[in-house]
């Protein structure tokens, strides 16, 4: 069977699905934290498959490769400040376990 | 082709899984870096190499050991079992299958969708790869959004810095 572009949509649909599932079933912050990433990083590939599904002028069209950059620069520095946060939080209550936080202040 | 595809779909979605059921953070972390690895072998398979090989740097490099050096540094322990698994598994799993079928049903009334992979003009010469293609959008089309960019980092760092400061005044 011939790759269709509905393959590539699909694909990242299911990425997506899973790191939703994971964000509601984990208590741990960390990992919700990652399973936050995966989700981002699966709306990259529908970027990546519309821009190379696209062709301008026999190439692909290249803005979406331009708004990943964009993208994985803002998750590079959105994962250095969350995962401060996580430390400062860690700091504070000695746990990551989400259930245990539950109180705004304490 | 369509073996590779399927083949490096299967690392990222069997990596994506990982993520969710392993109860050690670190094995969570380290699926992770697979389905990333995965994820990568897509963007090239589409013709995007500057992306993937920014995806394996980024993400599966630098992201992913900020995630392992935390997981370290704070310590943390393996979830406990929880004592009514039952309701979230629902609720986390129902929510996943029904986000899954609403997008099969959309997708299959997609007309765009059925397209094939269509063929690339092969260009000749300097200056046709598309790191360059993309280099030259950045720094002529996209040159403010990528000093927006700019200031963001250097406000991402900055954040880092207060908050990991003993004192939150």
């Amino acid at each position: 069977m011939e790759l269709t572009l509905n393959h590539f949509l699909f694909v990242s649909g299911i990425l997506f699905a899973i790191g939703l599932s994971g964000v509601l079933l984990r208590r741990n912050l960390i990992v919700i934290f990652m399973c936050l990433e995966l989700m981002l990083a699966a709306a990259n590939l529908t970027l990546v498959a519309f821009s190379r599904f696209n062709l301008q002028d026999g190439q692909p069209d290249y803005d979406g490769h331009v708004l990943l950059f964009f993208i994985i620069t803002v998750a590079a520095a959105e994962v250095a400040v969350g995962l401060a946060i996580i430390v400062a939080l860690f700091r504070n209550r000695e746990t990551t376990d989400v259930t245990k936080i539950n109180s705004m202040k304490f | 082709m369509t073996f590779l595809f399927y083949l490096f779909a299967a690392f990222a979605l069997i990596g994506g899984i990982g993520v969710v059921v392993y109860r050690n953070p670190v094995s969570s972390a380290f699926s992770m870096i697979i389905s990333f690895l995965g994820l990568a072998a897509l963007f090239i398979q589409l013709n995007a190499y500057l992306v993937g090989v920014l995806q394996i740097l980024v993400y599966a490099g630098a992201i992913m050991v900020l995630f392992l050096f935390i997981i370290m540094l704070i310590n943390v322990e393996d979830e406990e079992k929880r004592r009514f698994p039952f309701f979230s598994f629902i609720g986390a799993g129902g929510i996943a299958v029904a986000f899954i079928a609403l997008l099969a049903t959309v997708l299959k009334r997609f007309g765009p969708g059925e397209a094939t992979i269509p063929k690339i003009k092969a260009l000749e010469g300097p200056g046709t790869s598309d790191t360059h293609q993309v280099g030259e959008l950045l720094f002529s089309t996209y040159w403010f959004p990528i000093q927006i960019v700019a200031i963001l980092l250097l406000v991402a760092t900055v954040g880092v810095v207060v908050l990991s400061k003993k004192e939150l005044k």
